[in-house]
């Protein structure tokens, strides 16, 4: 016998689907089928099911071999490690529950940590751009249900957030959008022909780069002003006329992602986009929205907003909370060598850092919470396996236009296994201990 | 003979597939170890599809297979997956922004018929160790 648990919510991407289907065996021990899901969401609920599954801790030996070692014992190296550090970064936060993030964060005042999340590599150009001139946004159901004109820049929601458009922005049909994807332009910016931009009704491949440029030539257009015959490879006539597409609509939303965030300019690229919004609105109505990665990288930023005031590279090490991208950022303190230790939970820099840092990891004490083997696993002295949150365990998380979700369980955790929340409350008091506090 | 091309990264489904089923699995490797080449960038390179190439920039450098664009054309323009080998030679300065330069490193890529493409876990260990031609 079997039972199907619904309105499961999907912790693999920032759209933080929750409608799922699962089926479960009747004990709750064994997952079984996945429906609803994008083939990434439906992978990482059967993937916890595999049998080579690590389910206890692991040091690294001298030899380089893997030792299994308890939870205590992996507590005690953890707590030890962060209380004898004198700057230690603690990095990661994405991949799990508000709830945890707020543990770590009081771990991390008592060491005098780096706290910083994936947002460094990912949105945290784009939150830099928001300090420096705010940002127009809205909700996803408000995309459903009012929005007609769609804009994709420098993202490609067919890959990385498979069910974005047919739940949110391209095809449902909404409230005032009856008619679906036939009442709506969709316009894609990206200097590839991305699976995205093949089923746009305008398609602008960009020089790779040069978005700032596009960005502003925009802007001009919306003035009706004069413009170069080609601006970022794109002739003029096709600029006018995605400018008045924009403003013939009665409701504008920017989606934008890596290709604006991690190309040179940077937050400026970001900047630009939110003054396209901005202007935009002198004609109808228009938002802007980050495409979030990681299903609650939007959450951990929410909880050091409201902890510490700032939504990434948070640095504790004087007492108080600092904030420089720069310098307070994980891969500008690696590189430079001023961390001695690195704490990693629910994320992967050791594939998704550029080398220079991950080689920098490899030489420190470390410690990597993480369900699966990754290369942040390998370069890392200890190996702390623990639950997925959002299968095996619920919580807090927060969807990419930041309206909080609650995360579900749907099957039990291999016996014996901590979750994040509390191998990190562990830690906690041993470093309260160790501290005389 | 070698080519030089514009480099990105990024997402695409069979890299988030094959990330979820396990990084150490060898469909990571299929899915990211590659870089996609357009057509005309074959034609220059003077390369079968599928060969083992070795493609470097000014911050390293990795062995990846050559594979045609799936979302082209791009010429000039090369796509690694996001992952351990576009990391290896993207550019990390963040022009204190605290973001490396994951897109847009000039690249130059060259025929590497004999040399093996690693696993994430061997490569990453190899290059920790110094042990990375």
């Amino acid at each position: 016998m079997t039972k199907t648990v619904t309105d499961v919510i999907c912790p693999f991407c920032g759209t933080l689907c929750d409608d799922l289907e699962v089926v479960v065996s009747k004990d709750g021990k064994n997952l079984l089928e996945v429906y609803n899901a994008c083939a990434i969401g439906a992978e990482k609920f059967l993937q916890s099911q595999a049998k080579d599954r690590h389910t206890r801790p692991r040091m690294r030996q001298e030899d380089g071999s893997w030792k299994e070692i308890s939870y205590d014992e992996a507590i005690e190296y953890t707590a030890k490690m962060l209380a004898d550090a004198k700057k230690p970064l603690m990095y990661g936060w994405s991949s799990t529950n508000c709830e945890a993030q707020a543990v770590g964060s009081e771990i991390g005042e008592y060491v005098g940590a780096v706290m910083d999340n994936t947002a460094t590599v990912c949105h945290g150009t784009s939150l830099i751009a928001v300090q420096d001139i705010g940002i127009p946004s809205c909700t996803l159901g408000e995309v459903k249900n009012r929005a007609d004109r769609i804009l994709f820049w420098g993202c490609n929601p067919a890959h990385a957030h498979p069910r974005h458009m047919s739940r949110y922005s391209i095809f449902p049909r909404g409230f005032f959008t009856g008619k679906g994807h036939t009442g709506r332009k969709m316009i894609v910016v990206d200097p590839r022909v991305t699976d995205t931009a093949r089923i746009a009704d305008v398609h602008l491949q960009i020089e790779q780069g040069r978005d700032y440029e596009l960005l502003d030539a925009l802007r001009v257009a919306f003035k009706g002003e004069q413009l170069p015959d080609v601006v970022a490879g794109i002739p003029k006539e096709k600029i006018y006329e995605v400018a008045e597409t924009l403003k013939s609509g009665r409701f504008a939303i920017i989606f934008f992602g890596m290709g604006v965030t991690q190309s040179l300019g940077k937050n400026h690229n970001i900047d630009a986009a939110i003054a396209v919004t901005r202007d935009l609105n002198e004609y109808t109505k228009a938002a802007i929205m980050p495409m979030r990665g990681h299903y609650n990288v939007t959450g951990s930023g929410q909880v050091w907003g409201w902890q510490f005031g700032f939504p990434f590279a948070v640095d504790l090490s004087r007492g108080f909370a600092r904030y420089n991208p720069g310098e307070t950022t994980s891969n500008d303190l690696l590189r430079r060598g001023e961390v001695d230790a690195v704490f990693v939970l629910g994320s992967d820099p050791g594939a998704h850092f550029p080398f220079s840092s991950v080689k920098k990891i490899y030489g420190l004490p470390s410690v990597a919470v993480e369900p699966h083997e990754t290369p942040t696993t390998e370069v890392c002295k200890v190996h702390v396996p623990v639950a997925f949150v959002g299968i095996e365990v619920g919580g807090c998380a927060y969807r990419m236009d930041n309206v909080p979700i609650e995360t579900r369980k749907v099957v039990d955790a291999p016996e014996g296994m901590m979750t994040d929340e509390e191998f990190l409350t562990h830690v906690l008091a041993r470093v309260k201990e160790i501290k005389g506090v | 003979m070698a080519i030089r091309v514009n480099l990105i990264t990024g997402r695409s489904i069979q890299q988030g597939v094959s990330m979820e089923a396990g990084k150490a699995r060898p469909a990571y490797t299929d899915a990211c170890g590659i870089i996609e080449l357009d057509p005309a960038d074959f034609k220059k390179l003077g390369a079968f599809r599928n060969t083992n190439v070795r493609v470097t920039s000014k911050y390293g450098s990795v062995i990846v297979k050559a594979v045609e664009a799936t979302q082209g054309p791009h010429p000039g323009v090369a796509y690694i997956p996001m992952g351990p080998w576009a990391n290896m030679v993207i550019n990390p300065n963040t022009y204190s922004t605290g973001m490396p330069t994951f897109k847009g490193t000039p690249v130059e890529v060259e025929i590497a018929k004999n040399e093996p493409v690693f696993s994430s876990l061997e490569l990453v260990r190899k290059g920790c160790r110094g042990e990375l031609a």
